[in-house]
C-alpha cells in the first residue's frame, strides 16, 4: 500500500467512524444515563433515513431545513415514546427492557412495511453537494461524504459543550451518577430523562438522515447499525460521550484496514478489538470503574 | 391393551384411513394440490407475489386445469427463514398431502426444501433460488428448476468481459456468503477460460454495506473491470458508491442481472450504461414475451418481472409433465422424462431442461437505459449449468 492509498484509507476510516459516533452517542446517552438497554435504537436510525426519503420532496432542495425539521420531529417522537413506554422501564430489570425494546423493533419494521413498503429507495444528494473532487490520480471523493464528516464533527463538539459546560449537562451527569440525590436537590428527574431520551432519538435519526443519501434506504437497515453501535458503546465505556467518539474512530480504523489487509477475517476484527479492550479495561476505555 | 397403546393404534388406523382416502382421490383424478411455499412477508415479499401471479396466470390461461386436473393451492409463507424451512415444507408434504411443491426465493430455504423433497419423492419446482447445489449435489429425478443457477449469468458475463469487451484483468467483489461465492467463481471461470485473469477477490461480510475501503483498494489496483454480486439494498448502495468514487468512468462495473433488477429507481443516474447478464431482459419484443406482458399487466395491474416469468414457466413445466401422464403425477419417471424432452415456450425465449433439471437457456447481455435493463445481445446461447456433483 503506497502513501496515497494509505491516506485515502485513513480518510475512509475517519469518515465511517464519525458517522458511527453520531448513532452511538445517542445510544450511550440513553444507556449510560438512564440505564435502559434500548434495542430499538437502530430503528430510530432507520426512522431518520426514511424521514429523509419522505421529507426531501416536501422541502425541495433545502437540505439543511429538512434536517432541522427531521430533528424536531424525531425529538418530539422520542419525547412521546419516553412518556408512553420507556418511563415505565427504569425500575425494571434488563430482561424486561430488552423484551419491550425488541418488541418495538418489530412494531417499527411492520409500520414501515405498511407505510412505505419493502422496496429499496434512494435519497438524492442535495444539488450543492452533488459532485466529487479528485484525490490524487487515484479516485475521486464525493463532496457529500466530506460534508457528512464535517456535520458529525460539529455535532460532536456541540454535544461536548452541552454535557460538560452547561447547567443542563451538569444535571444530566449528576442524574447518571445518583438519581435519588438529584431528585433530593429538587430537580425534576423525570423531565430530565425525557429530554435526554428525546435527544438520543434525535441524534440517531439525524445520523440516519445524513447517511440516507450515501447508503440508500432499505428494510432492516436499523438492525445492522445497532450491533456495531453496541460494540462502540461497550468499547468506549457506557455513558461516556468522549469514550464513544474514541471508540467510533477506533472501530472505523479497525474495520477499514481489516477489510483491506485481512479480507477473509474482516468480519471479526471489530469484535476482536472489543474483546481485547474488555480484557484490558472491563469498564471500557473511558467508563467509570465497575 | 393399555389405554396409551390403544390410542396410538387408533392414530395409526386413522392415518392409514386418511392415507387411503388420499390415494383414492388420486385415482379419481380429483383436484391436484399445489403447495406454494414462497415469501409472503419480509424483504422478498414482492418476489413471492410475482412468482405466484405468474404461476396462476398460466393456470388460468389453461382454464384452471393442468393435464385435465383442476388445481387447488395451499399457501405457506416461508418468511425467507432457513430455520423454519424444514418444518414448513414438511407441513405441506405430510399434513396437507400436496402433490407438487413450488418454491422458493431464498437459496437457504430452497436447500431445505430440496432435501425434504428428495426424501419424500414429492415433485418440487424451484421458481427462483439460484444455489448451484439444488441442481448439483442435491439433484433428484423429482426436483426441477424454472429459473437459473448462480453459475449461469456469472459465467456468461465472464465470457463477455474477456471476449467482447477485451478485458484482461478483473477484480471481483461480493458479500461473503454462498450465493456470492458461486457467482464470482462462475465469473472467474468464464473470464479465465476466455483468456482473462481475476487478480483479486474482495469480500464484505454479509450484510455489511460499508464499501468505501474496498473501493479505494480497487482504485489503487487499477484493474480493467470489476465484477460485483450484491442484491437489494446492497446492490443500490454499491452501484451508487462506485459511481460517487468516480470509478464508473475509468473501470467498467459488471454484474449478474440482480445488480440492476428492481433497483434502478433507487440507483438513478449511477447505474446508467451498466452491462449485466441474466436470462431475461426488457425490450425482448418477441410475440411470446409481448403477449405474456400484456396478459400479466391486464390481470394484475402490474408490470411483470423476471420472477413472474419464472413462476409462469414453473406452471408450464408442471403442465407438460402432467399432460404426458394424463394427470396421474404418481407416474414419476414418465412425468420427468416428458419435461426433460420438452421445449418450454417461455416469455424469455424457448428453453429446455438439462439432465440435472436446470434450464438450458440463452443468457442475455443487457444495458441499463433509463429505468430499463434493455437487451443488447445474447451473451451465451443455450448455456447449460455444469451440474457439478449431480449423479442423474
Amino acid at each position: 500500500m503506497d502513501l496515497g492509498t494509505f491516506l485515502v484509507q485513513c480518510l475512509n476510516a475517519v469518515q465511517y467512524g464519525l458517522l458511527l459516533f453520531l448513532v452511538a452517542s445517542g445510544l450511550t446517552l440513553i444507556f449510560g444515563i438512564m440505564g435502559v438497554i434500548n434495542l430499538a435504537h437502530g430503528s430510530f436510525y432507520m426512522l431518520g433515513a426514511y424521514m429523509a426519503f419522505a421529507l426531501t420532496p416536501l422541502f425541495g432542495g433545502n437540505f439543511i431545513v429538512m434536517l432541522v425539521a427531521g430533528v424536531v420531529l424525531a425529538a418530539a417522537f422520542g419525547y412521546l415514546l419516553e412518556w408512553a413506554f420507556f418511563s415505565y422501564l427504569y425500575q425494571r430489570d434488563h430482561l424486561q427492557q430488552v423484551l419491550m425494546t425488541y418488541g418495538l423493533i418489530l412494531v417499527f419494521e411492520e409500520v414501515r412495511s405498511i407505510l412505505v413498503g419493502n422496496d429499496v429507495h434512494g435519497v438524492k444528494v442535495p444539488d450543492w453537494l452533488d459532485g466529487s473532487f479528485a484525490l490524487g490520480s487515484l479516485m475521486s471523493y464525493p463532496w457529500y461524504r466530506l460534508f457528512a464528516s464535517a456535520a458529525c464533527i460539529v455535532l460532536a463538539a456541540a454535544l461536548y459543550v452541552v454535557v460538560n459546560r452547561t447547567r443542563l449537562g451538569m444535571m444530566i451527569r449528576a442524574g447518571a451518577s445518583n438519581r435519588d440525590m438529584v431528585r433530593g436537590l429538587g430537580i425534576d428527574i423525570r423531565k430530565l430523562y425525557r429530554i435526554v431520551f428525546a435527544a438520543g432519538v434525535a441524534l440517531a435519526a439525524l445520523a440516519g438522515m445524513i447517511a440516507a443519501p450515501m447508503s440508500s434506504v432499505y428494510p432492516g437497515m436499523g438492525g445492522s447499525v445497532l450491533i456495531i453501535c453496541f460494540v462502540v458503546v461497550v468499547i468506549g465505556g457506557i455513558g461516556s460521550i468522549t469514550g464513544a467518539l474514541v471508540a467510533s474512530l477506533l472501530v472505523g480504523f479497525v474495520d477499514t484496514f481489516g477489510k483491506v489487509l485481512f479480507a477473509e477475517l474482516s468480519g471479526m476484527g471489530v469484535y476482536v478489538l472489543m474483546a481485547l479492550v474488555l480484557i484490558w479495561r472491563p469498564e471500557g476505555l473511558m467508563g467509570r470503574k465497575i | 391393551m393399555t389405554p396409551k397403546t390403544s390410542s396410538t393404534a387408533r392414530i395409526i388406523l386413522a392415518t392409514l384411513a386418511l392415507g387411503s382416502i388420499a390415494t383414492f382421490s388420486h385415482a379419481q383424478q380429483g383436484k391436484l394440490k399445489v403447495g406454494l411455499m414462497l415469501p409472503y412477508s419480509g424483504t422478498y415479499t414482492a418476489l413471492g407475489v410475482a412468482i405466484e401471479n405468474g404461476f396462476k396466470l398460466y393456470v388460468d390461461e389453461q382454464g384452471g386445469k393442468l393435464g385435465g386436473r383442476e388445481i387447488e393451492y395451499v399457501k405457506v409463507d416461508d418468511e425467507s427463514d432457513p430455520a423454519k424451512a424444514t418444518d414448513n415444507v414438511n407441513k405441506l408434504i405430510k399434513r396437507d398431502n400436496v402433490d407438487v411443491i413450488v418454491g422458493t426465493v431464498h437459496s437457504g430455504v430452497a436447500m431445505a426444501m430440496a432435501k425434504a423433497a428428495k426424501e419424500s419423492g414429492t415433485v418440487l419446482i424451484v421458481p427462483n433460488a439460484g444455489a448451484d447445489a439444488v441442481t448439483g449435489p442435491m439433484c433428484a429425478p423429482n426436483i426441477f428448476r424454472s429459473s437459473f443457477s448462480n453459475w449461469q449469468p456469472a459465467f456468461a458475463m465472464g465470457e463477455v468481459a474477456a471476449k467482447q469487451q477485451g478485458k484482461k484483468k478483473a477484480i471481483t467483489i461480493t458479500w461473503k456468503y454462498a450465493a456470492g461465492d458461486e457467482s464470482v467463481n462462475g465469473f472467474k471461470e468464464g473470464f479465465e477460460k476466455a483468456g482473462g485473469q481475476v487478480t483479486k477477490q474482495l469480500n464484505v461480510p454479509f450484510p455489511n454495506v460499508e464499501f468505501q475501503a474496498l473501493l479505494t483498494e480497487i482504485a489503487a489496483a487499477k484493474p480493467d473491470a470489476v465484477y460485483a454480486f450484491f442484491a437489494g439494498g446492497g446492490a443500490v448502495k454499491f452501484v451508487k458508491d462506485y459511481a460517487a468514487a468516480g470509478l464508473d468512468k475509468t473501470i467498467p462495473l459488471y454484474g449478474p442481472g440482480f445488480l440492476t433488477d428492481g433497483t434502478l429507481d433507487a440507483q438513478g443516474a449511477s447505474a446508467q450504461g451498466m452491462l449485466t447478464t441474466l436470462h431475461y431482459a426488457d425490450g425482448l419484443n418477441t410475440p411470446r414475451d409481448t403477449a405474456f406482458r400484456t396478459a400479466y399487466a391486464k390481470a394484475f395491474k402490474l408490470q411483470p418481472d423476471v420472477y413472474a416469468v419464472q413462476g409462469y414457466d414453473a406452471a408450464q413445466m408442471l403442465s407438460i409433465g402432467l399432460t404426458a401422464v394424463k394427470g396421474d403425477i404418481g407416474k414419476k419417471p414418465e412425468f420427468a422424462s416428458a419435461i426433460e424432452k420438452a421445449k418450454i415456450d417461455s416469455p424469455r425465449g424457448p428453453f429446455s431442461i438439462g439432465k440435472s433439471h436446470n434450464p438450458v437457456q440463452d443468457i442475455y447481455l443487457r444495458k441499463v437505459d433509463g429505468k430499463e435493463n434493455k437487451v443488447v445481445s445474447v451473451a451465451s446461447k443455450a448455456l447449460a449449468d455444469p451440474a457439478r456433483g449431480c449423479k442423474l
